[in-house]
């Protein structure tokens, strides 16, 4: 991808001199002096060994939670946003969790279209065509009528990613999208994610700015535009490819070489 | 327990409870006890007081959504408990009405009948029964599900997509459970004064159809009508604040659930039987 395919305008995210401390307990630090500038159209990837708290650090960038020092903001507008009258700016940011988290009272359908619907009040029949046409670009027309328990952990995360789409968010953060997925469908989310990069899709024509966390950079070598280390509370970012291949730092060695979990058993092949 | 307190007890005597002081762990445990049940009652009031005004606030966001939700709930804390209810109803004729009436037939009392029923069925054992009715099939179930939801993370995608959980989870479960309450309470009172003239009638007790419910009829005053229907109102409204409070309001693991059941039932009864008590404050007062 163009790795200087940026949007001019404010960052999409900045971090100054954050502190960042547990989503179940805030007075347990996770990391300090975040310093960090995502520019839009960015592709990042945020990599860590287990329990650095790269979901913690996704919780606080999505504006779920907030910091316990320093500033965050998001096109300019400070975060988190609470205030129901700045819905707006916070919808820019779209969130996918690691395990999906659909709900499992609702079918995947009533999943991806609940955002849709709630925010823009639409019944289940006005949002239909929107929702069969991202049911079909995640390629989840068949389990529609599926309650998520009923379906593949693979699917599910598919599921979680629609649901985050529906609403066209300029940012979409992702946390650890390749965990335990089995290699076919690693592929299919690392081609998705470098063409919602590269504004390719048929949901967009713009770059979308992506911020994935993982345990290793070795898939998305090729695919993301900016690394950063996230590790013993210390948040590092890399810069780019060169930089990253350049780094001599030995973890970012050892998550570029090895790699963990399943992330390791993908050896991806760029579309 | 330091030797000092131990030695400050007279184990000769009877009354050593009184004179001795006590040991500092009983003072720190009631202590305990006493702040954790003040934190309690400020958490609900809180949660109380945030779904009233998200309730009110938002009434007109997402109608599309919310209101076939609340339906849902309506449908749940109400018209499935039915059968439950009816036979629960015919059951509370057979053991309170059809022996009242019988009781009062061999005393001679018959004209107080109207008044006993109106006090023990209309007042209290009707909304107080489908309270614990309610809270035993539905209350407890919302703990489990929204304590799911919690521990498994659902309410932070909520949030992430930008919508309220207070809005999605707790207000149609209120509505749902306020409503719902009403409702069956209504059933279980007129269901249990039919069946307990016909118990009554099976028992040969000479009481005239007309002359049961003229009497039931000539007992009640507007004031019945208005004060139960605020009261089962106010029921299913704490029974849906407490059960929704101590699933969703803190963060839970899943094997915590069942302890969070446990106290949403235990406080949920408490709760009801003080407003209980208010309301017969209120019925003695006025009445």
């Amino acid at each position: 991808m163009n790795e200087t395919a940026t949007i001019s305008g404010p960052p999409a995210l900045e971090m100054r001199d954050l502190a960042l401390g547990a989503m179940r307990d805030q007075s347990v630090s996770v990391a300090e002096e975040i310093n960090w500038t995502v520019n839009a159209g960015e592709f990042w990837v945020v990599a860590g060994p287990q329990r650095s708290g790269k979901s913690d650090f996704l919780m606080l960038t999505g504006g779920l939670m907030s910091p316990t020092r320093g500033r965050h903001r998001c096109f300019g507008a400070e975060m988190p946003i609470f205030e129901e009258e700045r819905l707006a700016e916070r919808l820019r940011l779209g969130l996918v969790f690691d395990g999906g988290q659909l709900f499992n009272h609702l079918t995947i359908a009533e999943n991806v279209a609940l955002p849709l619907r709630y925010h823009e009040n639409l019944t289940p029949d006005e949002a239909e065509p929107r929702v069969q046409a991202m049911l079909e670009l995640a390629e989840l027309s068949r389990f529609a009528d599926c309650a998520p328990p009923a379906i593949a952990r693979n699917w599910q995360k598919r599921a979680g990613l629609a649901r985050a789409l529906m609403l066209g968010p300029d940012v979409l953060l992702l946390d650890n999208p390749l965990a335990r997925l089995d290699p076919r469908h690693a592929n299919w989310w690392l081609n998705f994610l470098g063409q919602l990069a590269r504004g390719q899709t048929a949901l967009r024509a713009q770059p979308m700015t992506l911020v994935a966390t993982s345990e290793s950079f070795r898939p998305w070598r090729d695919h993301a535009s900016h690394f950063a280390l996230l590790n013993d509370g210390k948040f590092i970012p890399i810069g780019n490819r060169a930089a990253l291949e350049a780094s001599a730092d030995a973890l970012v060695r050892e998550l570029l070489a090895g790699a963990t979990d399943a992330d390791a058993s993908t050896s991806v092949q760029k579309k | 327990m330091q030797r000092g307190d131990v030695t400050s007890f007279d184990v000769s005597g009877t009354n050593f409870l009184l004179r001795g002081p006590l040991p500092r762990s009983y003072a720190n445990f009631l202590g305990r006890k006493l702040f954790l049940f003040l934190l309690t009652i400020q958490g609900l009031g809180a949660f109380a007081l945030i779904t009233l005004g998200v309730f009110i606030r938002k009434f007109r966001t997402a109608p599309h959504v919310i209101r076939p939700l609340m339906r849902r709930e309506i449908a749940r804390s109400g018209s499935r408990l039915l059968p439950m209810f009816l036979f629960v109803a015919v059951a509370l004729g057979l053991l309170v009405i059809g022996q009242t009436v019988s009781a009062l037939a061999r005393v001679g009392a018959i004209q107080w009948l109207g008044s006993i029923m109106v006090i023990a069925v209309v007042r209290e054992l009707g909304p107080l029964l489908a309270a614990l009715l309610v809270l035993a099939r539905v209350g407890t179930a919302n703990v489990v599900e929204l304590g799911t939801a919690r521990a498994l993370g659902e309410v932070e995608a909520l949030e992430a997509l930008g919508i309220d959980p207070v809005h999605y989870l707790v207000v149609p479960r209120v509505v749902g459970m306020a409503v719902g309450m009403f409702s069956l309470t209504v059933y279980l009172i007129l269901g249990a004064l039919v069946s307990g003239y016909v118990w009554a009638f099976l028992q040969e007790v000479p009481l005239l159809p007309g002359d049961y419910f003229s009497q039931i009829a000539g007992a009640l005053t507007y004031l019945d009508f208005v004060l139960l229907a605020l009261k089962t109102c106010a029921f299913g409204f704490i029974i849906a604040i407490v059960t929704c409070y101590h699933g969703l309001a803190q963060p839970l693991q899943l094997d915590e659930i069942s302890r969070a059941t446990v106290r949403a039932v235990a406080q949920s009864i408490i709760a009801c039987v003080l407003i209980d008590a208010l309301f017969i404050i209120f019925y003695l007062t006025v009445g």
